[in-house]
């Protein structure tokens, strides 16, 4: 699987739907995922990738890990990943 | 309807170690957050808290009370030995058996829990110390001050999370009310501040790394602190009757839940716990100048709050003075509503309000007057102190000057 891939997965488990229906264009409130759900995705993510994410849910937008929509968490997991080699 | 009289306070926390410390401190808009200093701290990514400055516990304890006492019991007996001793209350005789015990609290003895785990698990010992469980029972605390002091009425410990101290003083005052004891000890007590505590609180993503700023629109989340405030409350006929003096009027408690979302706090359900409280005291939202938040500097719940006090006092809201003090102490999670309510005494007796401190930018969304960094005196002959927590359980409580 493509990092890309697995975050959609992990996403999709959240949002209690098939990994097809999650479209790179969507946020995270169009799937339904309110901030409980956002806290525990970033959760999976960094249990997944082994990767630490820099994210304060008092302010989403002021954190460097961009959550706006699936497409952004995915080039931000990228980054992350790239950082780390 | 019995009224309840509160003639004693104690306390120790991060500001001071006698009430009399405390009030300095909150007059004087003295922070106590600083670098955490414990095991493992290294491994947390928020490292900042507010710790009881100085303290010695061999100082206070001997070595077989040690052994059985947990950190958050011995706060407690340390601030429920002040409470007495301010009280004059003697509980030989008649009033031991007609006195009880509520304390609030939220984590149990959270670094005994950590200590044990990490022998067994981490260093794969097979065996803990024998005292282990009555050291991290939640009612450790209760169990405690009701030993030390005979008090033999309606005792244990109340658990909802940030509003456990509120809950367990309103419950305290509903016992004198109703006839159920002439005295109670009450208040809260909560010591967090381990590795494994504070890991959990980091993995929900709403502390502060850096200060803890409530209704600034730079807030950037909570802070954890550590300690316990205790009361005595007596019924009004009982104080009077032996010419006690009187720190104020416990007059009002409302409670609620929000029944709607486990972390996200509601501006309904606290509004009503604010309305209950008022109308419990008989006083009109005129009578009130000072509310004492929650405040805990998260985005969610200061909006909320401000919202619900705003709705709750209408267009008294706008001369209101609203103050959260975990600016300076931090949030004592099942402590906290009692060391606040020390800010509602002292703006009572000395009419001096404690000021919210790290204030920086206002907030839209925060449009009270918030006393930003610095005390302001003020004539309050009423006040209330709110407590929403975790779970949507709200508590409010309201005083009245004696």
């Amino acid at each position: 699987m493509t990092t890309r891939e697995r975050v959609i997965a992990i996403i999709a488990e959240q949002a209690l739907l098939q990994p097809s229906d999650v479209g790179e264009e969507m946020t995270l409130a169009d799937l339904g995922i309110d901030s409980l759900g956002v806290v525990e995705s970033i959760y999976a993510i960094e249990e997944a990738f082994d990767i630490s994410v820099p994210f304060n849910a008092n302010d989403p937008k002021a954190s460097e890990f961009d959550i706006s929509t699936v497409g952004s968490i995915v080039r931000a997991v990228e980054e992350l990943l790239s950082q780390r080699v | 309807m019995r009224r309840v009289a509160i003639t004693g306070a104690g306390t120790i926390n991060p500001l001071g170690h006698d009430v009399p410390s405390t009030y300095a401190a909150l007059r004087e808009g003295c922070g106590a957050i600083g670098p955490l200093r414990f095991r493992d701290v290294e491994r947390l990514s928020v490292r900042i808290g507010a710790h009881v400055q100085g303290y010695d516990e061999a100082a206070h304890f001997s070595r077989p009370q040690l052994v059985l006492y947990d950190r958050f019991t011995q706060f407690a007996l340390l601030a429920a030995t002040q409470a007495v001793a301010q009280s004059g209350l003697s509980f030989d005789g008649d009033l031991g058996p007609r006195t009880g015990v509520i304390l609030g609290n939220s984590g149990g003895g959270l670094s005994t829990i950590d200590d044990s785990y990490r022998a067994v698990y981490a260093e794969g010992k097979n065996r803990v110390h024998p005292f282990t469980v009555p050291r991290l029972m939640a009612n450790a605390a209760s169990s405690a001050v009701s030993m030390a002091h005979g008090l033999q009425g309606p005792s244990f410990t109340v658990s909802s999370a940030c509003a456990s101290s509120n809950h367990a003083i309103g419950l305290a005052a509903q016992m004198i009310r109703a006839g159920a004891a002439d005295a109670m000890l009450t208040g809260g007590s909560e010591a967090m501040l381990c590795f494994g505590g504070l890991k959990a609180w980091e993995g929900l993503r709403v502390m502060s790394p850096e200060a803890c700023r409530p209704f600034s629109a730079n807030r950037s989340g909570m802070v954890q602190g550590e300690g316990a405030a205790v009361f005595v409350l007596e019924s009004w006929d009982h104080a009077t009757a032996r010419g006690a003096e009187i720190l104020a009027e416990l007059a009002g408690f409302g409670m609620t839940a929000d029944a709607s979302d486990i972390v996200a706090p509601s501006v309904e359900g606290a509004e009503r716990a604010i309305r209950a409280a008022l109308a419990d005291a008989s006083l009109d939202p005129e009578d009130v100048a000072y509310v004492n938040a929650h405040g805990t500097g998260t985005a969610a719940n200061d909006r909320t709050e401000c919202a619900a006090v705003a709705r709750a006092f209408g267009a008294q809201a706008d001369r209101l003075l609203i103050s959260s003090t975990k600016s300076m102490h931090g949030h004592l999670i099942g402590g906290t509503g009692a060391v606040e309510l020390l800010a509602c005494l002292m703006a009572l007796r000395e009419g001096v309000v404690a000021p919210t401190i790290g204030w920086e930018a206002p907030d839209p969304d925060c449009p009270l007057d918030v006393v930003p960094n610095t005390a302001r005196e003020a004539r309050v002959t009423a006040c209330l102190s709110n407590a929403f927590a975790f779970g949507g359980l709200n508590a409010v409580l309201a005083l009245r000057a004696a």
